[in-house]
């Protein structure tokens, strides 16, 4: 059995040996916002974060979390980004949207006025087939509203 | 009064001949340019759902008791199983069922590509479904492949008829040319990775079969589904509310669905087969490769005396023959053109739509080679277009329903003419360019298509239909048709999709065809509902019907008079309004088709061969826009898979086996947002007046169409070099500007010789 604390709660779970923490979020927590594209670390649709610190949840196994917050779409429901993604059209089948809006709450966190080339460094990682990129970075750019 | 007709179908260039009932579609043209609702930029009405993550997608549903499985795939190209045996796989842990050759129809003891299924287990999780799949014992006879496309010609291993056209007298037009250009252009295969991977969820639900599966077509599936398990169709039913892209590989139900199906039959469980990213990679469909070997000949002033080109697609194990011709054959007035297409039969994975299936190829040879053309003719190549633009259909000699590519060259000019002052920025290695494509393509939708509405006493309005929204956001699209035909603001109209048992058959999301074939038949169902309010409104208020409109929610008179919309649907309380409709015939005897042009700008690092998309411009004619918000993504989205399939994206196979070397998300390339350029978008929103109560085309494709081409001839512009061969690898560039340099010292010293 180990603690799990996620968006604010804590939660007791018994994962296998090897289980990843996108596999725990979402089928042990029933947290399904947090997708899976591949799998193995090259899309950043599974993107959570760990005490602020945007990482691959399915390539991070959950035993390692240890006592650190872990942050999902779930928890950020309410941040300004997942409206300035809707206004500024940022998203197509949505499928890497969580994962985009994850990564960019960190950025932002970090460095609330982000250039063009900054977002494009903090974003390159989150991979998206539907080619919304021009309007996520509108998003990120204009977040505040 | 419903109608009988034989009318033509057209689903990614393939015509089929079909009987319909059309219903009366008698409706008055909306006028052009912006409405009330249409045509205005709205925010996706499903957007949040999707941003918070609270959308269920196929990949999240789950159900209790749900088994998961793992497919035993071919390792290699060709081979035979001599030998296999599920019982120590059966007996490991957490395993409830499995499915060999013979038990579904998908799975083979002589598979013909890398990743055919050839058995599958199911278990209490996937990663027990996985450790069993290694106990399953298997021995293989493994055969030499065949990979060359060319090989499979000269053999006549072809997956269909070879497919011969032509018009005029091709050699006759060559001897009529000035100038004669010849090239043989190649295009890779590209792998469509859409985020969501291709996956079914089957449960049984006493004798109806439940399918929740990530789909662009859900009442394909439900039909194929039917068939091939001999059941009834309404006893299978299709759920697909949220979908995670398809780009053209998710048009059919797949082997996944087959598989859950089975296996959710023999263990009386739910049960899940979703492809991981690899056997994504493997098996779920690709744009094919193409060999393009073309001719052209023009006369001095311009004119195309000819048009040739054998076209040879590679499109592995089974799958269709796209037109990689149909642009040589449709984009211009040229009296002599001649193409021959053949579909090699090879030992590769199966090839499926991808956006704008062969157009995408064949446009990158045919606009290749205008340029090329007009390098030799010294002739501007926007206006090397206008000298032979087409003003009738050239298959048949149809009318166009509209065409405003004339227009879009126009609204062209002003980006073509930053030629000057972007190639004025060449700085050392770094050389800059300009370049454009034309864009011809499908995209007129049609008949059967149907929608429902329904009305309640609080004055809002639910749009039913069985479509799906594959993340174009035909959802919204939807709702702002039916607002705008009922005068109700867009937060009043909601949109239930996506499940078959939920309403009219709706048609396939593919071909660009979703809003012209969808967005009519919602139309009508909305004016159907709105006559009804106001034969209502017309008996409450003692007024000629004919003098009541529905406006802002309002129901409004002429005279003045005006009253909140609920104000007559509450009468009904429990009372609902219905409406129904069905998409109209396409117009008889016309070609329907989409058009437009691309203009990019380049870089290119002659030293390295590094190439940079610095800008694109898009000028597309599609009909009438219904969100301009909504399609500028879309276009943006079209550009940028077009700009990875020109400059990163290739399946690549090893040589000997044919086993595929970019299965991963790291080895095969798609675009980040680091490698976008600026996108400029402009839609020309002109109404198609013979379409239709809507006259708008579909958008999902032509903007994939001319990119390619578009930067092969900026680099041109930028550096004398021809490109042909996609992608455009530092390695290819580098061999183009050599191959430029042989023949410019070639022509030197002629020079020299003859001073
Ligand atoms: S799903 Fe984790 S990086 Fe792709
Ligand atoms: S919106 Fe579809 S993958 Fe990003």
């Amino acid at each position: 059995m180990i603690e799990l604390r996620v968006n604010g709660g804590v939660h007791r779970v018994d994962p296998a040996v090897g289980r990843s923490l996108a596999e725990t979020l979402r089928e042990d927590l029933g947290l399904t916002g947090t997708k899976v594209a591949c799998g193995e670390g090259h899309c950043g649709a599974c993107t959570v974060q760990l005490d602020g610190v945007p990482v691959l949840s399915c390539i991070t196994l959950v035993h390692t979390v240890r006592a650190r917050e872990v942050t999902t779409i779930e928890g950020l429901r309410d941040h300004p980004l997942v409206e300035s993604f809707v206004r500024a059209d940022a998203l197509q089948c949505g499928f890497c949207t969580p994962g985009q809006i994850v990564s960019a709450a960190a950025l932002v966190e970090a460095n609330p006025e982000p250039s063009r080339d900054e977002i494009r460094h903090a974003m390159a990682g989150n991979l998206c087939r539907c080619g919304a990129y021009p309007k996520i970075e509108e998003a990120v750019l204009t977040w505040r509203g | 009064m419903a109608r009988l007709i034989r009318t033509e179908k057209e689903v990614e260039g393939r015509y089929t001949e079909q009987w319909i009932v059309v219903e009366e579609d008698a409706l008055e043209r909306w006028p052009e340019g912006p409405l009330a609702v249409v045509g205005r930029e709205a925010p996706r009405t499903d957007g949040l759902a999707r941003a918070r993550g609270e959308a269920v997608y196929t990949a999240d549903i789950s159900f209790p008791g749900l088994l998961h499985t793992a497919v035993l795939r071919s390792p290699h190209a060709r081979a035979r199983v001599k030998r296999l045996e599920l019982g120590a796989a059966l007996e490991a842990p957490g395993v409830r069922g499995a499915v060999q050759p013979g038990d579904v129809e998908c799975l083979t003891r002589e598979p013909g590509y890398p990743g055919a299924p050839v058995a599958a287990i199911a278990a209490d999780s996937a990663g027990l479904a996985r450790a069993a799949l290694e106990r399953i014992e298997v021995e293989w006879e493994v055969l030499n492949p065949l990979l060359d496309p060319d090989e499979a010609v000269r053999r006549g291993e072809l997956t269909t008829e070879r497919r011969p056209y032509a018009r005029g007298d091709l050699e006759h037009g060559l001897a009529e040319a000035d100038i004669v250009v010849e090239a043989e252009y190649r295009t890779q295969t590209v792998l469509h990775n859409s985020m969501e991977t291709h996956q079914a969820v089957c449960r049984w639900q006493g004798d109806t079969l439940e399918v929740y599966t990530s789909t662009q077509f859900i009442w394909g599936v439900r039909n194929a589904v039917a068939e091939q398990l001999g059941l009834p169709p309404d006893r299978v039913r299709v759920v697909c509310e949220y979908m995670g892209g398809g780009f053209g590989a998710k048009n059919d139900p797949g082997d996944y669905t087959f598989l859950a199906a089975e296996l959710a039959r023999r263990t009386g469980r739910p049960v899940r087969c979703a492809l991981t990213r690899r056997e994504e990679n493997l098996d779920s469909g690709n744009r094919n490769a193409t060999i393009q070997r073309l001719r052209a000949g023009a006369r001095a002033d311009g004119t195309l005396t000819a048009l040739g080109g054998e076209f040879v697609a590679s499109i592995g194990a089974s799958g269709w023959l796209a037109s990689t011709a149909g642009p040589m054959q449709m984009l211009y007035a040229c009296e002599n053109v001649e193409t021959l297409e053949y579909g090699a039969k090879l030992n590769t994975a199966p090839m499926a739509a991808f956006r704008a299936p062969g157009f995408v190829e064949g446009t990158f040879g045919l606009e290749c080679l205008l340029d090329e053309l007009a390098a030799k003719l010294d002739l501007d190549p926007l206006e090397l277009r206008r000298i032979n633009y087409a003003h009738a259909d050239l298959l048949d000699d149809r009318a166009f329903s509209s065409k405003n590519l004339a227009e879009c060259y126009r609204r062209a000019e002003p980006h073509w003419a930053r030629r000057e002052e972007v190639r004025a920025r060449s700085a050392g290695p770094w050389r800059h360019g300009v370049g454009l494509a034309s864009q011809i393509w499908y995209g007129g939708g049609g008949p059967p298509s149907y929608a429902w509405i329904r009305v309640g006493s609080d004055g809002r309005a639910t749009v039913v239909t069985a479509m799906q929204d594959i993340g174009t956001g035909s959802r919204t699209a939807m709702a702002q048709i039916a607002a705008e035909e009922l005068g109700l603001p867009l937060d009043r109209v909601d949109v239930v999709l996506g499940d078959s048992a939920r309403g009219p058959y709706a048609s396939i999301s593919a071909g660009s065809s979703t809003i012209p074939s969808m967005g009519p038949a919602v139309r009508s169902a909305a004016a159907d509902a709105g006559r009804q309010i106001l034969e209502i409104a017309a008996q409450r208020y003692h007024l000629e019907e004919r003098v009541l409109s529905l406006r802002d929610g309002r129901i409004v008179s002429t005279d003045g008079g005006s009253w909140p919309l609920e104000e007559v649907t509450g009468l009904l309380e429990e009372g609902q309004i219905l409406g129904k409709g069905a998409r109209g015939p396409n117009p008889a005897g016309m070609r329907v088709l989409t058009f437009g042009v691309q203009v990019a700008e380049v870089a290119v690092d002659v030293e390295t061969g590094e190439v940079r998309v610095d800008r694109i411009a898009a000028i597309h004619d599609v009909g009438r826009v219904i969100n301009p918000l909504g399609a500028s993504s879309q276009v943006e989205g079209g550009i940028i898979q077009g700009l990875g399939h020109t400059l990163s994206e290739e399946r690549l196979l090893d040589p000997a086996t044919g086993g595929v070397l970019t299965q991963t998300l790291d080895a095969y390339r798609v675009p980040t947002i680091a490698d976008v350029p600026e996108i400029v978008t402009e839609l020309l929103d002109l109404p198609d007046a013979h379409l239709t109560n809507l006259g708008a085309k579909g958008l999902g494709e032509p903007p994939i169409i001319p990119t390619a081409a578009a930067i092969a001839n900026a680099i041109r512009d930028a550096t004398g070099a021809d490109v042909r061969s996609l992608p455009i690898t530092r390695e290819e560039m580098l061999r183009a500007l050599r191959q430029a340099a042989d023949r410019a010292a070639a022509r030197e010293s002629v020079g020299a010789s003859s001073a």
